[in-house]
């Protein structure tokens, strides 16, 4: 009986898995057969590179990629340097107001920038920067679930290791470049991670205010590549997503044992 | 130096607060005061409308259609890519065949963008020549037209979001079971526990943290993902399944009504203020016993 | 001694130096900036590239800068935001049905204003009039049609010759439709449908194709102030409750909405055997065909019919009298009858002036391929397009009505109603 179940549960994982990553397969079929069966399977299809090559010269990928790589990094540098500080402030420095101060950085946790566009659309045509990358990453520089998982990590460090620090003359900032950043290193990687695919597979913002592939992310050059105008074509734009999900593939499976041990340590649990 | 203590406090927390307030705290209230106003013709001046924009929303009803659609759509997607996720979690922490690839199945969606995935369920949904109606088809069971008929457009979204949802989510279940004390399952065990019952009174309540954040999560994404309506139904038939957030998208970027849009953004606002209080209630309360 | 890197920055300086004289030198130079409606690298935008190449070079003092800013939503947006950021734009391709709004904004001068000669003038009289209908407000030209397109109807031949029909006699009207799409359906064992008479998309523009059958119906959908739509005349409710039917009666098409996106690979891959679709599938349909296709006028019913589509050129006010005369003459160009043949003919929009048929081109490509004749030929029953103040508010309002019909949650009178009176109170205003 114990057996059975075990090889139902085992079935099931298993359907679901193939359920899972049946998006990603079929984009391999279609990507890499004649267009004539791209709604058709067959064993014996011919293989062929057209697509990717279609696909290609179609859209201008490299500057597409250059623009998601420039604005998720840009994102994250800022989100790094800015939630450590205000992490730190928050896990060991005591000041008046700073209840409130860490509510109103909880309230982002549930504003988030996404439900804001029209009016922070508004604000960034007011200080002409539609258009930019650095438009793009405006609103997400400060992060509340950075600041907030940084603080919980920042409290787990012995106070005794900062006052050793301090007693040799380390400043503040010293400190926590010395003492607490090491630390919090699989906190950073875990929160880097989610960042990364969170802003590499971002849309709605990056659609509302980039308007020339001098600025356009990946995503939105893929959704005006495979808007239905005249008809959608799976085999190419099949094609255009493998190039694009490519570089993040490849940090996934590089990561992939890391990724869920950081995760692990930092606390996100 | 204890006195500068609370200005370096403040200094440090400034650049993250004021791109806070920038983007975050005073959007919402601009929010407020834009949508008390007509929307500009030409180069005249908005002229203030008073509550006209809230009884306009009152009398239409799409936006009711869109509410009562996205709430629908948190209370099925929540639970179901939450119970998937911990599923998927349990799964790839035993011992099972397969494991690196499982692994690899679950987390897809995470990697690929949810806007360029949307072309691909687009092929699986679509009726005559979709991949989903060829597999009903084998059983003998007619098509659907899931995405040209009133009642499945809406579930169709929500199918594709769990798949979305489920993989992210799973990533956190994962990393709290590996991080779970093997001690306390093996004294369970030589007590002669099921493996039900140790499920249920161990490794649930052990994972509550865990929950509650991918809770949290998972409530937000439900208002705040719409990419892939803008592929597969841009929020049709008959806005059988549209979602708040597309809804004042294309009230701000296609009718051009910024004031409208605003005030439809009020709404979502206060719902997930809302939503926020009742949260920190619910982890206050965790936090009390423990 | 002056060492090389000083010699490198020298130098440097003086190539800077040379170069701004000689910017200086060819004073005259008018840039422009046109916002263009196609995704970037797509096929279309080589044409135009090569067309603005072509004209750069007969106008040396003239420096067009194209923006590809995907589909019609986004063009307008971004050529919008841009003008109110201050960027420069002159000139862009936007849906023809823009018209109000974009006067409403006061963002676009009317082309009446820009012509100063005779042959100017003349020149805005060459393009066909059903083209100009959207273009046109109270007798004064706003819009000058370029990438233009109808609705046409394509079929499968050999399916028609397959159940017995005569492959050169697609559905005259209404009647033949339903009847010939009945014959056309093809059932598997167990009952289910393997391959339907006709589709008519409903998602994306279901407006539009509702436009041809009220227009074939004898009934336009607004008048051209744009600020009265008739929605709910008899014509209309009769229009919409044969779409119905077609699904629900005659069982000739799917239930529910059809989607514009897939319809050509359903067209395609032999799912159904007709498809009301745009002209500018033609060359698409025709290079992945392998099966014998025909074009033909969409069926009439009271009389042939079908509304117009696509973009057409407009002149943004924001601009120096020079950048609108230098932006005339891109226009002009890109609409001569020979560029707008080979348009046409590399694209399958339509050629936009009688002219253009004339050319060499067209001739040898219409009489070698027949159906690009047929969207032409079926502009003497064209009609404009659903154009009104606050267009994409009350196109939605057609469209929900629409789809609520074919899904059945309405009957056509009270959603077509429905529609009327909240697009008569959203107008009221103009």
């Amino acid at each position: 009986m114990a057996r059975f179940t075990h090889a139902l549960s085992t079935s099931a994982a298993w359907l679901l898995g193939l359920l899972w990553i049946l998006p990603l397969l079929y984009a391999f079929w279609a990507a890499t057969h004649p267009a004539e069966y791209a709604t058709r399977f067959d064993l014996f299809a011919p293989l062929t590179g057209e697509h990717f090559v279609t696909a290609w010269n179609q859209a201008p990928f490299m500057r597409y990629m250059l623009n998601t790589v420039i604005i998720t990094g840009l994102i994250l540098t800022f989100q790094l340097i800015l939630c450590t500080l205000a992490g730190y402030a928050l896990a060991r420095m005591p000041f008046r107001g700073r209840g409130l101060v860490f509510a109103l950085v909880l309230l982002q946790l549930m504003v988030m920038p996404e439900i804001l566009i029209v009016e922070n659309y508004r604000t960034l045509s007011m200080i002409d920067l539609i258009d930019t990358h650095i438009g793009v990453g405006l609103p997400y520089m400060a992060s509340a679930f950075g600041i907030f998982l940084l603080r919980q990590t920042f409290k787990t460090v012995p106070q005794e290791l900062e006052d050793a620090a301090r007693l040799e003359g380390c400043s503040r900032l010293g400190v926590l470049w010395k003492v607490y950043v090491p630390l919090a290193k699989p906190t950073y990687l875990a929160y880097g991670l989610v960042s990364i695919s969170h802003h590499w597979n971002n849309f709605l913002w990056p659609l509302v205010v980039t308007n020339t592939e001098s600025s356009r992310p990946l995503t939105v050059g893929m959704a005006i590549f495979g808007a239905p105008e005249s008809g959608v074509d799976w085999p190419v734009i099949c094609a255009g997503t493998l190039i694009a999900i490519g570089p993040l593939l490849a940090i996934f499976l590089l990561f992939q044992r890391r990724f869920v041990q950081s995760f692990m340590y930092a606390g996100l649990k | 130096m204890k006195r500068l203590s609370w200005l370096h406090a403040w200094l440090m927390l400034l650049p993250a607060l004021a791109m806070l307030m920038a983007f975050t705290h005073i959007p919402a209230l601009t929010t407020i005061w834009h949508s008390l106003f007509y929307p500009a013709r030409g180069s005249e001046p908005e002229e203030f409308a008073g509550l006209d924009n809230y009884r306009m929303m009152l009398d239409d009803d799409v936006f009711w259609q869109a509410l009562s659609n996205n709430l629908w759509y948190a209370l099925v997607t929540v639970p179901a890519s939450m119970v998937l996720a911990l599923a998927m979690a349990l799964w790839v922490n035993g011992k099972i065949r397969g494991r690196g690839a499982l692994r690899l199945a679950y987390f897809t969606p995470t990697m690929l963008p949810m806007i360029a995935v949307a072309n691909i369920w687009l092929f699986f949904y679509s009726p005559e020549i979709g991949l989903f109606n060829k597999v009903l088809g084998w059983f003998g069971v007619a098509g659907i037209n899931w995405l040209g008929d009133t009642d499945w457009a809406l579930p169709s979204l929500m199918l594709m979001t769990i798949w979305k949802e489920a993989g992210f989510f799973m990533i956190f279940y994962l990393a709290a079971l590996q991080a779970l004390d093997r001690d306390i399952y093996d004294a369970a065990a030589l007590e002669g526990a099921s493996r039900w019952y140790r499920f249920r009174r161990l490794t649930l309540p052990l994972l509550m943290p865990t929950t509650l954040f991918v809770l949290v999560n998972a409530v937000l994404n439900a208002f705040k993902l719409v990419d892939h309506l803008f592929i597969l139904t841009k929020g049709g038939p008959n806005n059988a399944s549209n979602l708040l957030l597309y809804y004042i998208y294309e009230n701000a970027f296609s009718f051009f009504d910024a004031n409208y849009a605003a005030t439809l953004t009020v709404v979502l606002l206060a719902m997930l203020i809302l939503l926020a209080l009742l949260q920190f209630g619910v982890l206050e309360r965790r936090i009390h016993y423990r | 001694m002056l060492d090389k890197g000083k010699l490198h920055k020298g130098k440097r300086l003086l190539a800077i130096a040379v170069t701004s004289l000689a910017a200086t030198a060819a004073q005259a130079q008018t840039e422009l900036t046109m916002y263009y409606p196609v995704s970037v690298g797509g096929p279309l935008t080589q044409v135009v590239d090569g067309m603005i190449e072509q004209f750069e070079q007969q106008n040396p003092d003239i420096d067009v800068n194209a923006i590809y800013a995907g589909n019609y939503n986004d063009a307008r947006m971004k050529a919008l935001a841009a003008l109110k950021s201050g960027e420069p734009a002159q000139l862009s391709v936007m849906f023809s049905i823009d018209v109000h709004e974009l006067k409403d904004l006061d963002a676009i001068v009317s082309f009446d204003d820009v012509v100063e000669t005779d042959e100017e003038r003349q020149w805005l009289d060459s393009f066909y009039p059903a083209l100009m209908e959207n273009g046109k407000v109270d007798g004064t030209t706003w819009g000058i049609p370029f990438q233009r397109s109808t609705i046409v109807m394509y079929y499968n031949k050999d399916m028609f010759r397959e159940v017995g029909l005569d492959p050169e006699h697609p559905p005259k009207n209404w009647d033949e439709l339903a009847a010939m799409g009945q014959k056309l359906v093809k059932k598997d064992a167990d009952g289910n449908v393997e391959r339907w008479g006709a589709m008519i998309p409903s998602t994306g523009y279901p407006y539009w194709m509702f436009g041809a059958l009220a227009k074939q119906n004898g009934a336009d959908l607004m008048n051209s102030a744009g600020n009265e739509t008739y929605f709910n005349k008899p014509e209309m409710v009769e229009a919409l409750q044969y779409w119905k039917d077609l699904g629900s009666k005659y069982n000739v098409m799917p239930e529910g909405t059809i989607e514009w996106g897939t319809l050509r690979q359903n067209f395609l891959e032999g799912k159904t055997a007709m498809m009301w679709h745009s002209t500018g599938n033609l060359t698409a349909v025709k290079n992945a065909a392998d099966f014998d296709f025909g074009v033909a006028f969409l069926p009439a019913h009271k009389n042939f019919g079908s509304p117009t589509g696509g973009g057409n050129f407009y002149l943004f006010k924001d601009a120096t009298p020079d950048e609108r005369r230098a932006a005339l003459k891109l226009v002009r160009f890109m609409t001569s009858p020979e560029q707008a043949a080979l348009w046409s003919k590399d694209t399958g929009y339509m050629g936009v002036s009688p002219a253009a048929y004339e050319t060499d081109i067209l001739k040898q490509y219409v009489s070698e391929f027949p159906p690009a004749a047929v969207a032409r030929d079926q502009l003497e029953y064209a009609t404009a397009e659903l154009s009104t103040h606050q267009s994409g508010r009350v196109r939605k309002l057609l469209d929900d009505a629409i789809q609520s019909v074919l899904n059945g949650q309405a009957e056509p009178q009270e959603a077509l109603d429905s529609a009327q009176n909240q697009a008569k109170r959203i107008l009221s205003r103009y």
